[in-house]
């Protein structure tokens, strides 16, 4: 079985950060106590711009490819999030073939303090919302591959609450549910997966198809103010 | 030189391999035996559902837009046997995807291969019962729209529909066309197991109109 440490990281980056004290060299005549250390943890957003290269993801009619848009969406947030002064690491940035393996490992080892999975679909709509289906469990040093998720689910929650207060506030209708997608269940940081759908439906005003461009500007705006929230209410556990 | 303790040992091993081959034996004739049986109940588990009574069933039908399952009663006649009932109830749930104003759209001749029952082994933390494994076809996997919840709302009905109506199944698992296959369409997983009584969702508030 596969394993995630997912103490090490935590202690190797808490070492680095206070090593201008720990470092001293040989025992001082008289013991000067250390000064207090704040070490602030980092803010880093990951975002898993999901499919891309072979894997195309849903059609959009005749030439319109998920794994473009959803590339699309990444890097529109990206730059939003970089002028807010966000942190942030993306599991691409062009139209390659990136394995589910990779995507969870670079998320986690960015330690991120939100994981964004972007997909789209022809069908529903609005903004779906999906954490993952996993039980809640207590947080462990080693986790299990498989459910590394698990311990992780009610800070998922939360941030789902806040991106679909965010949206809601745009006016943008917001489906909630519980998934099975990898690497979703890999991902040792609060997650969501963000599907986006077209606006359609008796309940939708202005219908609008998924390229369109003001549309695709008011989800991103909405996540960049979602993830903005999220990054005074975050918590590190 | 043949010692007295390799003597045992070979006297062992051989009486090792005897018990074995007659065990392997046994249980090559005993899923013989289940597989006739099956075959034998099978057609006329067929020729019972054309002249069995009709029986209320409900079927949870998807909603795309809102991500809800809706409860739709039908009358529809059930074959004998829990096996060929499993298929009926899924068979009559895809054609309701496909029925018109649906939100839900898959359209499709036949959906389900075949469904058969394995009992839930028995360990912590199990629940008990059946898990039926459905054998979906790979028209069914082809014409599933793309997506989280598309595919999501496709396997949920179906574990809704069958736990509403077997409680004897307790799990599902899902082959597409006799095989275990990663993602629906891209996107659900197939690979694991699913409890029969997972999650039924609730259509959520819409922001800024009524639903
Ligand atoms: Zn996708």
């Amino acid at each position: 079985m596969r394993w995630i440490d997912a103490g090490a990281l935590a202690v190797v980056a808490a070492g680095v950060m206070a090593g201008g004290w720990a470092q001293t060299s040989g025992p001082p005549a008289m013991p000067v106590p250390p000064p207090p250390v704040q070490v602030q943890p980092r803010f880093v957003v990951a975002l898993d711009a999901a499919h891309g290269g072979s894997d195309t993801g849903a059609r959009f009619g005749q030439d319109i490819l998920e794994k473009d848009i959803t590339l699309a969406l990444s890097v529109h947030l990206r730059s939003l999030l970089h002028a807010r002064g966000i942190e942030v690491v993306t599991t691409r940035e062009s139209d390659i073939d990136v394995p589910l393996l990779n995507r969870a490992e670079t998320a986690n080892h960015a330690q991120a303090a939100a994981c964004l999975v972007l997909h789209a679909t022809p069908t529903g709509s609005g903004i779906h919302l999906f954490t993952s289906s996993l039980n809640p469990a207590p947080s462990a040093r080693l986790l299990p591959w498989d459910t590394a998720q698990a311990p992780y689910i009610t800070q998922s929650l939360k941030l789902e609450s806040e991106i679909d207060t965010a949206l809601a506030h745009s006016e943008i209708p917001v489906t909630l549910g519980r998934a099975s997608v990898q690497p979703m269940d890999h991902l040792t940081c609060p997650e969501v997966a963000v599907e986006m759908a077209p606006l359609v439906g008796g309940h939708v005003s202005h219908p609008r198809d998924i390229t369109d461009a003001a549309y695709q500007k008011q989800v991103v705006e909405s996540l960049a103010a979602a993830l903005e929230q999220w990054r005074s209410d975050w918590k590190q556990p | 030189m043949i010692t007295r303790g390799h003597k045992i040992l070979f006297a062992v091993l051989l009486l090792a391999c005897v018990a074995m081959a007659v065990a392997l034996i046994r249980l090559r004739e005993r899923a013989q035996d289940r597989l006739q049986a099956q075959a034998a109940e099978e057609p006329a588990a067929m020729t019972e559902s054309a002249g069995s009574p009709p029986r209320i069933v409900t079927l949870y039908v998807p909603n795309d837009l809102d991500g809800s399952l809706t409860a739709v009663e039908r009358s529809i006649p059930l074959p004998a046997g829990e096996n060929a009932q499993a298929r009926v109830l899924l068979e009559s749930l895809i054609e309701a995807f496909a029925a018109p104003g649906t939100t839900h759209p898959i359209s499709v001749a036949s959906g389900i291969n075949d469904v058969y029952f394995l009992p839930v082994p028995q360990g912590r933390g199990e629940t008990k019962g059946q898990i039926a494994v459905v054998d979906l076809s790979g028209a069914l996997a082809a014409a599933q729209p793309s997506g989280i919840e598309p595919e999501t709302l496709t396997l949920l009905s179906m574990l809704a529909t069958l736990h509403a109506n077997l409680p004897s199944i307790t799990q599902v698992h899902f082959l597409v066309d006799g095989q275990p296959r990663e993602t629906l369409a891209g996107h659900a997983d197939l690979t694991r197991t699913y409890l029969a009584a997972e999650t039924n969702p609730q259509p959520s508030p819409v922001p800024g109109g009524t639903p």
